[in-house]
C-alpha cells in the first residue's frame, strides 16, 4: 500500500458519514409502516416530544464532543521540534462546571419526561372501549368483552375512543408492540398490564411481538385496522352475526371436514364448536391475513397452512393433521366462506 | 520444577514439556496470555455467529438459517461475547499488566488464579459442548423466565446454559477476590492509592463489582436449576409465581456487568492517552472518582431494562433519574479524557488510534443511552433494533475499540516484537467503517419498528435497505480483523523486537524488559509519582528535575523466590466440571464428580502442606 492513502482515509469517511446522513433525512425512511417516530394518537405525541426534545439536545452535545475530540487531535498532533508539553494536571473549577452543567441538562430532560410517565400510565376513563389482549405463542387474541366480541390477529379500533387494553399471557412473556400508535407494553403471565390511548383516525398498521418468546417470536405479528366511528359499529354488527351456512359444494365439503376432524378441539366457529387453544374462527373469511399477519389470507395460502402450518410458522403450535389433497382446499374454501 | 527453570533461562526444551509448563503454570503473565488467547477464538466464534444472522438478516425472508438456529445464533452471541471474549479479554488485562502496573512479582494467590483460568475455560467449553449434542441455548443471553422453563424449553440447551454460566460465574468471583487482595496488598512501596494507575484503579471498581453481582445471577441460575430439575416453582406462573423476579435479580446482576465490560477498557484508555499525548490524565482523582462512582450507581439503574414490564409509575420515575445520574460521571470522563489530549504533542500510533475510536463511539452510544433513559420515549426503543444500536456502541464502540487498544499498546511488552503500524491502522480504519457501517443504520431500523431477535421479516415494512448495509458492515469487520490476524502472523515471524519502552510509556512496565523476565522486577520498584517512570524520565515539569535512573542492579534470577508450578489448579476445575456436566448425564457422574472434585481440593490445599514455601518468599 502506498504512503498517504491511510491519511486519507478519514476524509472519505466524514464525508460518507454525511452523504448518509443527509440521505436517511430525504427519503422517506421515517414513514415505513412500523415507524415509531410519526405516532398517531395523543399517547404516541407526548412520548415523540420527550424523545425529539432529548434527540436535539443530544445530537447537539454529540457534534460538540466529537468536534472537540477531533479538533484537539488535529490541533495538538505532534510537530517536529515541538517541546514537551505543559503537565497540567487538571482545573478543579472546570472539571465542577462541566459536572454541573451535565446535571443541569440531564434536569431538562427530566423534568418533561416525570409527569408523562404518570400521564401514560394513568387509569383509563370509564368510558373506555376495554379490549383484553391475549399474547400466546405465536399470535394474538383480541376480546371485547363489552361488546362481545372475539377475533384474532387483527385488532380493529374505533378511531377518536379511548381504548384501554387489559395484557393477558397465558403462556410466556410477550410485549404487545403498536409502533404507530405510540409504544408496547409487555404482556406477563399471572399479571394484568394496560396500555390506553386515543387512536387519532382511521388508518391501517402493523404491530408485532417484541420480547423474544420462542421459537416463532419473528412470525408473532398482528394488524391495526382503525376505522371511523360508523365503520367500526359496521364491523361490530357483523362479527357479532352467527357463523354463515356455506353455499358452494366444496365449502361444504369443507364444513363436514371441519365438524369431523380434530380442528374443533382447538378452534371456535360460532354453533360449530368451542375450541380455545387456536384463534376464533367464526369470521375468518373477514381476515385480510392469516397466520398472525404472516400471508394474504388467499384460499391458496389457507391450504399451505392446513397441510403444514409449521412450514410457514416454524414451531406453530398447530401440528399437521395429515390433511391432503382435495381436504385442505376444502377446508380453505370453507373457511374463506366465513366472511 | 525443570521446565520452570528452563522457561526461566530459556534453554531449549522438548515440546511436551512446553505444554506441561503451560498447564501447570501459576504465572500471571502466562495466565494472562492464556486468558487472552481463549478469549480472542471465542470472540472469533462470536463473530462467526454475528456474521451468519447477518447474512440471513441481508434481505427479508431469508431461509439461510431456520428460525430454531437463529435463536440459538443470537443466544449464544450474547452469551459468548459478555462472558467468554470481552470478560476473559479484560482478565487477561488484568492478569498480564495489574502486577506489573504496581510493582509487584505476581498476584496475591497465583494458584487460585490459575484456578481461575481453568474453571473459566471448562465453563466456556461446557457451554459449547452443547454444538456437539445438537441442544444449543435458545433463550437469549438473558433467558427470561418463564420461557427457559422445561415447559417451554424441554431440550437440553437452558441446562447447558445454566450450569455453564454457573461454572464461569465461580471462576469470575475467585479472579475478583484475587484481584482485590492483589491491589491492596501488593503494591510496590510508595504506591498510595492515588498513585495507581489508572487502569488498576478501574480495575479494581470492577472486582468489586464482580463480588457483588455475581451472587445475584448465581441466585437467579440457581433457582432456575431448581424449576428445571426439582420441578420446584419459583418462575412458574401456574405456581403462583412473578416470573419477572427473574428480570430484577438478572438484571442486579446485569447492568453492574454492563460496567464490568466497560470500565477496564475506560482504565486502557485512561492509560493510552497520557502516554501518547506525553501529558499526565487531566483531572485524575475526578476520573477515578467518577469510576467508583459509575461503580455503586450501576447497582441502582437495573429497572431500566424494564420499564416496559408494567412496575407502575413510581419505580419508572425513580430507575429514570438514577439512570441520568449515572450519565454524569460517564460524561465527565468524556470530557476529562479530551482534556487530556488538549495542549498535549500528540503522537499518533496504532493504540491511540483505537483510544480515539472508543472515545468517538463510547460518546454516541452513551448519547443513545440517555434517550431511553427516559422511560415514555424507551416504551418505543426497548426491544427494538435502536437498543441493538446503543449496547454495540457500547460494547463494541466502547469495550472492544478500548480492549483493542491495550492490545496494540502492551503486545510489544507482552511479546517483545512491534506490530506493524501500518497493518494496524489498516485494522483501524476498516475496523471504524465496518462498525459503523453495520451498527449505525441500526438506529434507522429500530426507529421504524425492527424488533430485535427476529430471524426474518416482511419485505414491505422498509427494513430491507439498512439490513443489507449492516450486512455489507459486518463483512467489513471481518476484513478488519483478518487484517490483525495477518500483522500477528507476520510480526510474529519477522516483526521488529520491542525494545523496554517502546512508546515513551509513564508507569512501570516499561521500566522492565519486554518481555518481562518471570520475576517481573529484578528489585521492587520505590514509586513517587502516579507517572512515576516518567517523572524519572523527564522530572515532573514543576521544577522537579528528572530522577537520575539507578542501573537496574544484577540479581541473580535464582534468588528470587517465585511460586513453582502445580497441576491441582487444572486438576480441580476438570474434576469440578466433570461434576456439573454430570447434571446433565447421570447422577452417579454427578456423585463420582463430587468424590473426585473433594479430593482435589484437599490436594490442592495440602500441596505445600508437607513442603513449606522457602521463607522470605515473594511480594
Amino acid at each position: 500500500m502506498r504512503k498517504g492513502l491511510l491519511s486519507r482515509i478519514p476524509t472519505a469517511l466524514l464525508l460518507l458519514t454525511v452523504v448518509l446522513l443527509l440521505s436517511s433525512c430525504g427519503w422517506s425512511l421515517w414513514d415505513a409502516p412500523m415507524t415509531t417516530v410519526r405516532p398517531k394518537s395523543e399517547f404516541g405525541r407526548i412520548t415523540h416530544d420527550i424523545f425529539m426534545l432529548i434527540s436535539w439536545w443530544t445530537l447537539g452535545i454529540g457534534i460538540l464532543v466529537e468536534g472537540a475530540l477531533l479538533w484537539a487531535c488535529f490541533h495538538y498532533r505532534e510537530k517536529p521540534g515541538l517541546p514537551l508539553p505543559k503537565q497540567v494536571h487538571g482545573h478543579t473549577l472546570l472539571e465542577v462546571s462541566w459536572t454541573v452543567v451535565f446535571a443541569l441538562i440531564l434536569l431538562i430532560f427530566a423534568i418533561p419526561t416525570i409527569p408523562v410517565i404518570f400521564k401514560t400510565q394513568e387509569a383509563p376513563a370509564a368510558t373506555a372501549l376495554r379490549v383484553d389482549v391475549s399474547g400466546r405463542q405465536w399470535w394474538w387474541e383480541f376480546k371485547y368483552p363489552d361488546l362481545k366480541v372475539v377475533t384474532a390477529n387483527e385488532l380493529h379500533l374505533p378511531a377518536g375512543q379511548e381504548v384501554s387494553f387489559n395484557l393477558h399471557a397465558p403462556d410466556v412473556i410477550h410485549s404487545f408492540w403498536m409502533p404507530q400508535l405510540g409504544g408496547k407494553r409487555d404482556v406477563v403471565p399471572a399479571r394484568v398490564n394496560r396500555i390506553t390511548l386515543t387512536p387519532d383516525g382511521p388508518g391501517e398498521f402493523p404491530g408485532q411481538c417484541a420480547e423474544y418468546c420462542g421459537m416463532s417470536h419473528a412470525n408473532m405479528r398482528f394488524r391495526i385496522i382503525v376505522h371511523d366511528k360508523a365503520g367500526f359499529e359496521q364491523w361490530v354488527a357483523a362479527q357479532l352475526k352467527p357463523a354463515v351456512q356455506p353455499t358452494d359444494p366444496l365449502a361444504q365439503k369443507g364444513q363436514e371436514l371441519f365438524a369431523q376432524s380434530t380442528c374443533v378441539g382447538c378452534h371456535t366457529i360460532a354453533g360449530v364448536s368451542g375450541g380455545v387453544l387456536g384463534p376464533n374462527l367464526t369470521h375468518f373469511g373477514s381476515r385480510k391475513t392469516l397466520g398472525a399477519n404472516l400471508l394474504a389470507n388467499t384460499p391458496e395460502n389457507v391450504a399451505k397452512w392446513i397441510e403444514n402450518p409449521g412450514h410457514l410458522k416454524p414451531g406453530a403450535l398447530m401440528p399437521d393433521l395429515g390433511l391432503r389433497g382435495e381436504q385442505p382446499k376444502a377446508l380453505a374454501a370453507y373457511l374463506l366462506s366465513l366472511k | 520444577m525443570a521446565t520452570h527453570a528452563a522457561y526461566m533461562t530459556g534453554t531449549k526444551v522438548s515440546a511436551g514439556s512446553v505444554l506441561w509448563s503451560w498447564i501447570t503454570t501459576v504465572d500471571h503473565k502466562r495466565i494472562g496470555q492464556l486468558y487472552g488467547v481463549s478469549a480472542f477464538i471465542f470472540f472469533l466464534i462470536g463473530g462467526i455467529e454475528a456474521v451468519i444472522m447477518r447474512l440471513q438478516l441481508a434481505h427479508p425472508d431469508s431461509t439461510l438459517v431456520s428460525a430454531h438456529r437463529f435463536n440459538e445464533l443470537f443466544t449464544m452471541h450474547g452469551t459468548t461475547m459478555v462472558f467468554l471474549a470481552i470478560m476473559p479479554m479484560s482478565a487477561s488485562f488484568f492478569n498480564y499488566m495489574i502486577p506489573l502496573l504496581i510493582g509487584a512479582r505476581d498476584v496475591a494467590f497465583p494458584r487460585l488464579n490459575a484456578l481461575s483460568y481453568w474453571v473459566f475455560l471448562s465453563g466456556a467449553l461446557l457451554l459449547h459442548l452443547s454444538f456437539l449434542v445438537d441442544a444449543v441455548p435458545d433463550g437469549g443471553w438473558f433467558g427470561y423466565a418463564n420461557l427457559t422453563s422445561a415447559q417451554f424449553s424441554p431440550t437440553h440447551g437452558i441446562d447447558f446454559w445454566m450450569l455453564g454460566l454457573q461454572v464461569l460465574g465461580i471462576s469470575s468471583l475467585m479472579a475478583g477476590f484475587n484481584f482485590i487482595v492483589t491491589i491492596i496488598n501488593m503494591r510496590a512501596p510508595g504506591m498510595t492509592l492515588m498513585r495507581m494507575p489508572l487502569f488498576v484503579w478501574m480495575s479494581f471498581v470492577v472486582q468489586f463489582l464482580v463480588v457483588l453481582a455475581f451472587p445475584a445471577i448465581t441466585v437467579a441460575l440457581i433457582l432456575l436449576m431448581f424449576d428445571r430439575f426439582f420441578g420446584t416453582l419459583f418462575y412458574a406462573p401456574a405456581g403462583g409465581a412473578d416470573p419477572l423476579l427473574w428480570q430484577h435479580l438478572f438484571w442486579i446482576f446485569g447492568h453492574p456487568e454492563v460496567y464490568i465490560l466497560i470500565l477496564p477498557a475506560m482504565g486502557i484508555v485512561s492509560e493510552v492517552l497520557p502516554t501518547f499525548a506525553r501529558k499526565p490524565l487531566f483531572g485524575a482523582p475526578v476520573v477515578i472518582y467518577s469510576g467508583i462512582m459509575i461503580g455503586f450507581l450501576g447497582f441502582g439503574v437495573w429497572s431500566h431494562h424494564m420499564f416496559s414490564v408494567g412496575m407502575g409509575p413510581v419505580a419508572d420515575a425513580a430507575f429514570s433519574i438514577s439512570t441520568m445520574l449515572i450519565a454524569v460521571p460517564t460524561g465527565v470522563k468524556i470530557l476529562n479524557w479530551i482534556a487530556t489530549l488538549w495542549g498535549g504533542r500528540i503522537y499518533f500510533a496504532t493504540p491511540l488510534y483505537f483510544s480515539l475510536g472508543f472515545i468517538a463511539m463510547f460518546t454516541l452510544g452513551g448519547l443513545s443511552g440517555v434517550m431511553h433513559a427516559s422511560p415514555p420515549v424507551d416504551l418505543q426503543q426497548t426491544d427494538s433494533y435502536f437498543i441493538v444500536a446503543h449496547f454495540h456502541y457500547v460494547l463494541f464502540g466502547g469495550s472492544i475499540f478500548g480492549l483493542f487498544s491495550g492490545v496494540y499498546y502492551w503486545w510489544p511488552k507482552i511479546f517483545g516484537k512491534m506490530l506493524d503500524e501500518r497493518l494496524g491502522k489498516l485494522h483501524f480504519w476498516l475496523m471504524m467503517l465496518g462498525f459503523n457501517v453495520t451498527f449505525f443504520p441500526m438506529h434507522f431500523l429500530g426507529l421504524i419498528g425492527m424488533p430485535r431477535r427476529i430471524y426474518t421479516y416482511a419485505p414491505d415494512l422498509g427494513w430491507n435497505f439498512w439490513n443489507l448495509v449492516a450486512t455489507i458492515g459486518a463483512l467489513i469487520i471481518v476484513l478488519s480483523f483478518l487484517v490483525f490476524l495477518w500483522n500477528v502472523f507476520k510480526t510474529t515471524r519477522s516483526g521488529a523486537p520491542a525494545p523496554a519502552d517502546p512508546w515513551d510509556g509513564r508507569t512501570l512496565e516499561w521500566t522492565i524488559p519486554s518481555p518481562p523476565p518471570v520475576y517481573n522486577f529484578a528489585v521492587v520498584p520505590v514509586v513517587h509519582d502516579r507517572d512515576d517512570f516518567w517523572v524519572q524520565k523527564y522530572g515532573d515539569g514543576h521544577g522537579t528535575p528528572p530522577r537520575k535512573r539507578v542501573p537496574t542492579p544484577t540479581v541473580d534470577p535464582a534468588s528470587i523466590h517465585m511460586p513453582p508450578p502445580s497441576y491441582w489448579p487444572i486438576l480441580l476445575a476438570g474434576a469440578f466440571v466433570f461434576m456439573i456436566a454430570g447434571a446433565l448425564v447421570s447422577i452417579y457422574q454427578v456423585v463420582l464428580g463430587g468424590f473426585l472434585t473433594l479430593y482435589c481440593m484437599i490436594r490442592f490445599m495440602l500441596e505445600y502442606h508437607h513442603q513449606p514455601p522457602p521463607a522470605g518468599g515473594h511480594h
